[in-house]
């Protein structure tokens, strides 16, 4: 795996890359509790040079960066300009959750740019009598019960597990409130933040994948995409909750993998 | 000593197994299944009726604070409640203490700025304007406002008010959270250049350092006594002291629990089971409300984290002797009472500015005025003339009051109530 530092924003936000694999670049956006390297991104590696940014703010060294962007079209043209310093004129994106939606901002702001677009679990609408979860509100306990199908799957141990080290687990703690917050700053109090009204100017061919067992962010809304994004396909996961790439990597993968193509990028 | 009593204006009849069958006092309490509208408006009435008896019996000033969607306080606009006590104590030397009106949860913020420019001309200059940052609870979870953005706007909004109140010409705030393009307020406070300023807050470093580079009173408001403030506190002094302000025990205040009867026996007959609601009931809600992910910035996330020993107490498991013996409560006796305040709280933590709590989660008006009433008469004359040895000028306190140390009569309590 590679790692490297991009400066965007007037060289004001420092967001770090992680990319790794061969083949045909995809970017993958994460969920709102930060950027871990997961089997998932394993398995995508093998078809795909998976290229994965950190969400301004959840870069080490750099948590303050995110207090550089106020809203949320200042968070697209910041990926924007993200993808410019990668050299990805035009590239699949997958994003995951809050990465979903920023996935699918950024393809209704700028349509040449995106060649494919995943979104896994995706937030960006609001249905009164399916309300979303604010997750920020939950324990560790409850939002582990309430992300995971299953809560004891080598999944959720993996990221709320115990750990040995009290050093390590404080630091995986503050890391993953503090990526909640960084990412709940363009969300709070209602993660409906106008998408609707853009959502229509995506071009890119999506396809929309959802647990079945999704409790923060119920399964219904995938129908808010799928109507509203020409062509859109949805393909559900047995036995998964709102992150079902973590919890069947392997099938998850699979899914992109068939979607994108080999020779899509 | 400035002494001034505070009022939370709490739900007095909260069910017996409260505490078991709702999830939070805070945000979420069902008004329907909890609450009757004409029953409240009773609350208000005795809470107004409460704080005017204190400001008759002889308190310096009188306080009222702003919480949403919360049954142990529910005063949205503290400012309301000021105006009354602003009208009804005119001509006296009473301070309206309004601690206060939010400022992220006002918008744009120049509207508590007017009101409280409102207050200080109906009072004649008695304002002491609370600039609180307000709670998770009620910014974040209540008014919708982003956790990250919260303290940022705080610190605007801030700056927008003081420059509100004091600048000779319209001017225009282009600010990041707030655009106004003529802001040219009417009235203006009566106090020059502006009212005292408190900023309350919870032991945050940042706001240590925000209140002495802004050099106005920080305030800690306490529930859990002054010796679980001592670290607290200390590191507050040492942050006036590394930035070069003088020791001025008026650059502190602090709030206490406090509950007077003949004896201490008579204080646990009377006030264990009011306590005890209180601490049960009342500050009954879910750690997680009070630190959205965002609301604290990194480096106090990061502090926080590491200090395991801030672990907050369950007070569920505390009984009415527990609280009185950790000193969340000062209870017992007159002689009791005084000697623990100006041991634990205003030696121990140098305030100069203290708030007393008086009326306690289900205490009922009349136990209330009676809790006053010993106070006012028993306790507050001893405490008043400390720090006047050392010569310190109290300049968080409005200038035409300042001098006012003589004690006003305290009244009787049926006279009060008639």
């Amino acid at each position: 795996m590679t790692e490297r530092t991009l400066v965007v924003w007037q060289g004001q936000v420092r967001i770090r890359v992680r990319s790794k694999g061969e083949g045909p670049p995809l970017v993958f956006l994460h969920g709102p509790w930060g950027l871990t390297w997961d089997p998932f991104l394993d398995h995508l590696a093998r078809s795909f040079t998976v290229v994965a940014p950190e969400h301004p703010g959840t870069t080490p060294e750099a948590p303050d960066d995110v207090y550089h962007l106020d809203g949320l079209w200042d968070l697209v043209l910041c990926y924007d300009e993200l993808l410019d310093a990668l050299g990805l004129p035009q590239v699949t994106v997958v994003g995951h959750s809050f990465g979903g939606m920023v996935a699918c901002e950024l393809a209704a702001a700028a349509p040449p740019r995106v060649r494919r677009l995943v979104l896994i679990d995706p937030i960006g609408f609001w249905r009164d009598n399916d309300r979303i979860t604010n997750w920020m509100t939950l324990d560790a306990a409850r939002l582990r019960d309430t992300l995971f199908h299953d809560p004891r799957s080598e999944a959720a141990h993996r990221m709320f597990g115990v750990v040995d080290d009290p050093e390590a687990a404080l630091a995986a703690r503050v890391r993953r409130t503090w990526a909640m917050g960084a990412t709940g700053k363009f969300i709070w109090p209602i993660p409906d933040k106008g998408l609707k009204k853009r959502i229509h100017r995506v071009k890119a061919p999506t396809l929309v994948v959802w647990g079945k067992e999704d409790r923060l962010v119920p399964p219904v809304y995938a129908e808010e995409f799928s109507r509203r994004i020409a062509g859109a396909r949805v393909q559900t996961v047995d036995a998964a909750g709102h992150a079902p790439q973590l919890e069947h990597p392997e099938k998850v993968a699979r899914m992109v993998a068939d979607f994108v193509g080999p020779a899509a990028s | 000593m400035k002494i001034s009593a505070f009022h939370l204006m709490p739900h007095r009849e909260l069910p017996d197994d409260f505490e078991k069958r709702y999830e939070s006092v805070w945000v979420t309490p069902p008004w329907w299944e909890l609450a009757d509208a004409g029953r409240v408006g009773q609350y208000y009435n005795w809470t107004l009726d409460e704080l005017l008896y204190a400001a008759r019996a002889g308190f310096d000033g009188v306080c009222t604070n702003e919480h949403h969607q919360n049954a142990y306080g529910f005063m949205p606009s503290p400012n309301l409640m000021g105006s009354v006590l602003a009208k009804a104590t005119n001509g006296s030397d009473v301070a309206i203490v309004q601690m206060g009106a939010t400022l992220p949860t006002s918008n744009p913020p120049i509207r508590v700025a007017e009101e409280y420019a409102m207050l200080d001309c109906i009072s004649g200059g008695r304002l002491v304007a609370g600039l609180p940052l307000g709670s998770p609870m009620d910014v974040n979870f209540c008014y919708g406002i982003t956790p990250m953005e919260h303290r940022e706007r705080y610190r605007e909004a801030f700056a927008l008010t003081l420059k509100a109140w004091q600048a000779r010409e319209i001017f225009a705030w282009n600010g990041r959270y707030y655009q106004l393009a003529n802001v040219n307020l009417w009235p203006r406070p009566i106090q020059q250049p502006h009212p005292p300023v408190w900023v309350p807050g919870s032991g945050s470093i940042s706001t240590f350092d925000f209140a002495v580079d802004h050099d106005v009173c920080y305030c800690f408001l306490s529930y859990s006594g002054a010796k679980a403030a001592h670290t607290m506190m200390q590191g507050y002094w040492r942050v006036v002291a590394d930035k070069g302000r003088e020791a001025n025990p008026y650059r502190a205040g602090f709030l206490q629990l406090a509950a007077v009867a003949e004896t201490d026996a008579r204080a646990e007959e009377k006030y264990a089971r009011h306590v005890e609601y209180f601490y049960h009931k009342c500050l009954h809600w879910p750690l997680e409300l009070g630190a959205p992910p965002g609301n604290q910035d990194y480096r106090s996330l990061l502090a926080a984290a590491r200090s395991n020993v801030r672990r907050a107490e369950d007070t569920k498991r505390l009984r009415y002797r527990d609280f009185v013996e950790k000193g969340y409560v000062i209870a017992g006796s007159p002689a009791t009472v005084r000697d623990r305040i100006r041991e634990e709280v205003v030696k121990g933590l140098r305030v100069g500015n203290l708030m007393v709590l008086l009326q306690i989660g289900s205490m009922p008006h009349e136990l209330t005025l009676e809790n006053m009433d010993l106070f006012a008469r028993e306790v507050l004359p001893h405490l008043r003339p400390l720090w006047d040895d050392e010569g310190w000028v109290n300049h968080w306190w409005p200038e035409g009051l300042r001098g006012t140390q003589t004690s006003r009569a305290a009244a009787p309590v049926a006279a009060a109530r008639a």
